[in-house]
């Protein structure tokens, strides 16, 4: 065997069955004694813990961006079926190859309805069973996406029927918009002709809250998709800042500047008993939770020095996160499962994307963008991209684990799309 | 691979096992917030295990240029207080506070304007002013919304130490969303770092 990269497509070397049942584990020659282990692992736990009938997962320890990504083919779809399902696929961690090299065949056809099924390589065995879907086609599609990755042992939920929030600007105003995750089916939300800036889904609601200056004034707004109806949530002397909700929906945190400094408060979701967090003349910006909604995370500074520091809900004393080697830390995103913590790096003109693990730690950069927000997976981030003049966002995708990225499609009419926030 | 080496693997991943793992379902790990705590100096290493209190941070002349005052932040007045008042921008355009790169301190050199428009303040009564915060397009946008709000509170302060009445003022932050000269350079840059004050009159003044 040659020598290959991990994360590099290195079709038609040989593979190696790794388990008696089923499931194989495809793998770069550098990687096979961690593999090895690691598969032994996940068969020890099955014994020790699990139901014996379910199949183990095959669990990639693979540190943060170094993942492979998980080889498919495809055939029988093809036009706008396949371009959607590589599209879908890709930003989770999957590369398409030939049949020969893949662990899972996609096969269908898309003359008419899409209908697809899927066949592990190794032993011919059928992974997904044939499926015909209905409904708008590229909904099909990623419908269909969305049954393969949740059929995949051990690979995390398929985000790909998931919605985004995010500003789209033309000119000097900005308003909101929502669009199914890769951008398409985009709908315009507000129509106010003002700035409006850090919108924030509500967990499980079509619902969000966001920063709108409609009355020349910057105030955090309640909007309820479903009813059309909103109200002014934050309201106070000063700047209403970078509205954050807490996992179960029933509290927020802000940035308020009513007390004559920009500090955190948190209070609510009917805007009732708001607390002051912090008491600083420095920043403190953008929050975010802890899926389990015991802490806050913030961008904050001691002294000339930025960092990011989490805080009870309750109030106390805030404790400063490590994320060693990345400069000027801000705009933290908390992941679903709890692990990580994505954030914006900025040095001198460069953003970068870098993941820190919850408690702090060594800073793993992951690419270039700012603002990240998690998809429910907890492995692919929605994060906006400066491009062309400086001036001007692009959102793009990329998956955490195995770095791959991919712009989302340009909502027609905006000259930038920035701050998105990811349905959960 | 050798037989004698994948042993040795099994055994090291059997011991691995019974040690780091338990069953599938570990719960998200929660942080103690109480009890003490490890800081982090410039290289990440730890160095202290009690963080102090958040409350207002001291900071002493050697902390530099962008030193802030070391006292309680004025309180804003009321959302609605100049609803109705009518804002004329061209009144101060003239009088524009320029700031560092993410600094909020008022430097010597705009004090002039800050005294200048306190003047105004004080010769009309009536009269109130709104402070627009801005900021250049280098930082990211919450960041830099928290940054022209600490910008326009830092006018504030210093209008109300030459005598402005506190009263009569109140801020907004636009972050990087208006800025004033649309390049991509310094030249650009430092137009848009700025406190805009803007005399707001009550809807009764002639």
């Amino acid at each position: 065997m040659g020598a290959s990269k991990p994360g590099v497509e290195t079709p038609g070397y040989s593979h190696m069955s790794l388990r008696d049942r089923g499931s194989t584990a495809r793998c770069a020659p550098k990687l096979i004694c961690a593999l090895l282990l690691l598969c032994l692992l996940a068969i020890c736990r099955t014994a020790f813990c699990a139901d014996p009938l379910v199949l183990p997962p095959v669990i990639y320890h693979f540190g943060l961006g170094q993942e492979p990504p998980i080889l498919v083919s495809m055939s029988g779809l093809n036009g706008e079926a396949a371009q959607v399902l590589q599209f879908d696929l890709y930003v989770q961690g999957f590369a398409f190859t030939n049949a020969e090299a893949a662990q899972f065949q996609i096969i269908g056809s898309n003359n008419g309805n899409l209908e697809a099924r899927v066949v592990q390589r190794i032993n011919k065995s059928e992974l997904l069973g044939n499926r015909v879907y209905s409904g708008p086609f590229r909904r099909q599609v990623h419908h269909f996406a969305d049954d393969f990755v949740n059929a995949v042992p051990g690979h995390a939920k398929g985000i790909a029927q998931t919605r985004i929030m995010f500003k789209g600007q033309t000119g000097g105003a900005s308003e909101i918009y929502i669009a199914d995750f890769d951008g398409h089916d985009s709908q315009q939300i507000t129509r106010d002709g003002s700035i409006v800036a850090a919108p924030c889904w509500v967990p499980h609601r079509p619902a969000a809250y966001y920063t709108s200056y409609k009355l020349n004034h910057a105030d955090i707004f309640y909007h309820d998709f479903s009813t059309g109806s909103r109200r002014v949530f934050a309201h106070y002397g000063g700047s209403n800042m970078s509205p954050a909700v807490s996992p179960d929906g029933s509290r927020v945190a802000m940035i308020l500047s009513k007390d004559g400094w920009t500090d955190l408060y948190v209070s609510n979701a009917d805007g009732s008993n708001l607390r002051r967090l912090t008491k600083s003349p420095q920043d403190e910006s953008s929050p975010c939770w802890s899926p389990d909604g015991q802490l806050i995370c913030y961008a904050s500074k001691e002294g000339e020095r930025r960092s990011l520091s989490v805080i009870s809900p309750s109030g106390g004393t805030p404790r400063r996160l490590k994320t060693s080697t990345a400069y000027n830390p801000t705009e933290p995103d908390w992941s679903p499962d709890g692990k990580y913590i994505a954030f914006t790096s900025q040095s001198g003109g460069n953003f970068r994307i870098r993941v820190i693990p919850a408690e702090g730690g060594d800073a793993q950069d992951i690419a270039e963008g700012e603002d990240p927000s998690w998809a429910p997976n907890s492995r692919t981030l929605i994060c906006a991209r400066r491009a062309g003049g400086r001036g001007n966002y692009v959102l793009s995708l990329l998956d955490v684990m195995t770095k791959q990225v991919k712009d989302v499609s340009r909502i027609s009419g905006t000259s930038s799309d920035s701050q998105p926030s990811w349905a959960k | 691979m050798k037989p004698i080496q994948l042993s040795k693997l099994l055994v090291l991943a059997l011991t691995l096992t019974v040690a780091a793992t338990g069953c599938k379902k570990t719960p998200v790990k929660v942080t103690d917030m109480n009890g003490p705590r490890a800081g982090y100096n410039e290289a990440g290493n730890e160095t202290i295990s009690n963080l102090p209190p958040t409350e207002p941070i001291k900071i002493g002349p050697e902390s530099g240029a962008n030193a802030l005052p070391n006292k309680e932040g004025i309180p804003s007045v009321g959302p609605d207080r100049f609803k109705n008042y009518i804002p004329h921008p061209e009144i101060l355009k003239a009088y524009s506070v320029y700031f560092d790169y993410d600094s909020s301190v008022i430097k010597s050199g705009e004090k002039p304007k800050i005294n200048a428009v306190a003047e105004y303040l004080k010769a009309h009564p009536g009269e109130a002013v709104r402070i627009e915060g801005n900021c250049d397009e280098r930082g990211t946008e919450e960041y830099n919304r928290a940054l022209g709000e600490r910008r326009a509170l830092a006018s504030r302060e210093a209008l109300v130490e030459q005598g402005a009445d506190a009263l009569m003022i109140e801020t907004i932050s636009y972050g990087k969303d208006r800025p004033v000269a649309p390049g991509h350079d310094e030249s650009a840059w430092r137009l848009n770092r700025r406190s805009d004050f803007v005399v707001l009159t009550p809807p009764a003044a002639p």
